[in-house]
């Protein structure tokens, strides 16, 4: 699924490195990249995403040469095959519950945002329990309920590879836990694979594999 | 494109005081100008049309500007009075009829006339008689229809002064009918007969008959037939079909006051000769061409309104400014939305589209806004400028 070799990654003006020589993610894999902030856990997610490229090395997501693809054929990537989760949900306070699920049809004309779309919106939305919510504004949301939409805007593409990023760093240990059980549910149901960065060690458990970017130095394998 | 406007929309409708506040700044930025532009234009129509339908104008000496105003719409207040008999020297060079406006009846200005300046106006009666006797008006449309009256009621004139109760007395008069519309200042006024007037005045009265009245309170001496009343005898106040013989003016007619005279010369000769007889340093009055006076004056409001158009300019280009503020300001407070965009697969020209999309339209409503003021001005142009010049 995931394979990156010789990874060099530098931020302009910045002493920060991230160097991986050997990462490898199996296909329905759900691993957990722990680690202090400013450690690389969201440069990582990145470079996987194709939103930033590898200054050196190469990366293949999905057998594709994320790292060297052009830009537009990187974001066609990252529509097709990712799904992102972010810990501040990063929803779109103007629209409702629905738009925000249909967010990446709404932006990518390549996307269909027909009937059937919206019914796997309708669908995703009863599946995470905001089913009843669907034309509420986000902002009038819990945000347990809000991290639940973000799911939804994740997983409406189909996507083989879900990227969540701290996905329950805002949420209370009630939330958390139910916001994990739905992405292992539905990562589990889709045989989806799940690359999650977080610092919140009490939340693994459920993880297939845990990187530990603590212990990890330049030039290890991952 | 259409997914980018109806997102676009979406933002729109949800800050909608920020979008309604764009909106306005821009339709006021636009339409003022276009608005201003469009009243002057009616403005300078009407006064130019009435002023070239009136060939010329006799008045008292002084402001030239202030006569015609006073001749052709009745309002503004004449240089001065002049008498009847100031209109003798356009003799039989032309038609010379007498506007005698000085009250109001209800604030609406009283015009004491002859019936030449009905056939002068081409103006007919849309209900009523007319002018049947002394004492009777008739009501251009508009003031009938904001005083409320029709032909058979009855108006009285306002009081010159409250405080001076020896002036002259309200006159009721009896409303002989109401003219037809003509969209020019006719419509706003009360015309009466100029005797009407007069008697409105003061300068003629109707009372009950002294030639066989013997007591001493009402009747003060009589010497070679003729009857000197004391001040007890009582004024009629209005004329009735029982008292309208007894109205009578002392006097010599072309002693009488009038506010204008409106000229008709005959021909282009006769306006040239009454144009010279009223420049000689004798002439007992001023003529002047209400077209030119007019055309004077709208050179002064177009040089004016160059000032307005100038700084309309400038309010556009800082409006513009400031919306360009405004844009990037939002751009900035939504880097962290365009952000999110980004990483779930927006392209930067979706974003910008997206961008562009919210300010299309918002400029299209602030085009709807400017477009309804355009029409809605232009509707109501004329009437607004007769009600500002009347």
């Amino acid at each position: 699924m995931i394979h990156a070799e010789n990874l060099r990654f530098a931020y302009p003006r910045s002493e920060f490195e991230l160097r991986i020589d050997d990462l490898l993610v199996e296909a329905g894999e759900k691993v957990a990249v722990v680690g202090p902030s400013g450690s690389g856990k969201t440069t990582l997610l990145n470079l996987i995403s194709g939103i930033s490229v590898p200054d050196e090395g190469r990366i293949t997501v999905m057998d594709q040469p994320v790292g060297t693809l052009g830009d537009a054929a990187r974001r066609r990537f990252r529509v097709s095959s990712i799904g992102a989760i972010f810990q501040r949900f990063e929803l779109v306070d103007y629209l409702s519950v629905r738009d925000n699920i249909l967010l990446p049809c709404w932006i990518n004309r390549a996307l269909p945002l027909d009937a059937d779309v919206r019914q796997r919106a309708s669908e995703l939305a009863e599946q995470t329990g905001i089913g009843d919510k669907l034309h509420r504004r986000v902002t009038r949301l819990s945000q347990g309920e809000q991290q639940r939409v973000a799911i939804c805007r994740a997983l409406l593409t189909r996507p083989a590879l879900i990227l969540a990023d701290e996905p329950t760093g805002n949420l209370d240990p009630v939330n958390k836990q139910i916001i994990l059980d739905l992405l292992f549910q539905h990562c589990a149901e889709n045989d989806l694979t799940l690359v999650a960065v977080t610092h919140d060690s009490n939340i693994v458990d459920g993880f297939d594999r845990i990187i530990d970017f603590a212990e990890f130095r330049a030039g290890s394998s991952l | 494109m259409m997914r980018a406007l109806r997102l676009a929309w979406r933002y729109v409708v949800h800050h909608r005081f920020k979008s309604l506040l764009m909106v306005l700044c821009i339709a006021l930025t636009v339409s003022l100008p276009i608005a201003l532009a469009i009243l002057l234009a009616s403005f300078n129509q009407q006064i130019v049309s009435r002023a070239r339908a009136t060939p010329l104008v006799v008045g008292a000496k002084g402001s030239a500007l202030d006569l015609t105003m006073h001749a052709i719409y009745f309002r503004t207040k004449p240089p001065g009075t002049l008498v009847q008999g100031a209109g003798q020297p356009v003799g039989d060079l032309g038609t010379a009829i007498p506007v005698h406006a000085r009250y109001t009846a209800q604030q609406v200005p009283v015009v004491g006339t002859t019936l030449d300046y009905f056939d002068f106006r081409k103006i007919g009666m849309a209900s009523g008689p007319g002018l049947a006797r002394l004492g009777d008006c008739v009501l251009g449309a508009r003031a009938a229809r904001r005083l409320g009256l029709k032909a058979g009621d009855s108006l009285l004139t306002d009081r010159e002064n409250v405080w001076d109760i020896a002036g002259s007395t309200p006159l009721k008069m009896r409303v002989g009918g109401i003219l037809a519309p003509t969209r020019s200042p006719d419509d706003d006024v009360v015309f009466v007969d100029l005797k009407t007037a007069w008697i409105i005045e003061g300068l003629g009265h109707g009372h009950e008959d002294l030639e066989d009245e013997t007591d001493e309170n009402l009747v003060s001496g009589r010497e070679d037939g003729v009857v000197t009343a004391r001040a007890t005898v009582t004024n009629f106040i209005e004329v009735t079909d029982e008292n309208a013989a007894s109205f009578h003016f002392h006097g010599n007619f072309d002693e009488f006051p009038v506010t204008a005279l409106i000229v008709l010369p005959r021909d282009d000769k006769g306006e040239a000769l009454m144009l010279g007889r009223y420049q000689r340093d004798d002439a007992p009055a001023q003529m002047s061409k209400p077209i030119d006076e007019v055309q004077n004056l709208m050179q002064l409001v177009f040089r004016v309104q160059k000032f307005f158009n100038a700084n309309a300019v400038l309010i556009s280009v800082s409006t513009a400014l400031l919306l360009v503020l405004v844009v990037l300001l939002s751009i900035r407070l939504r880097a962290g939305e365009m952000e999110t965009m980004f990483k779930i697969g927006c392209a930067r020209g979706t974003m910008a589209s997206l961008i562009a999309s919210e300010l299309l339209i918002i400029f299209l409503l602030a085009a709807v806004c400017v477009v309804s003021v355009v029409l809605v001005t232009n509707w109501y142009a004329d009437d607004l400028v007769r009600s500002l010049l009347g």
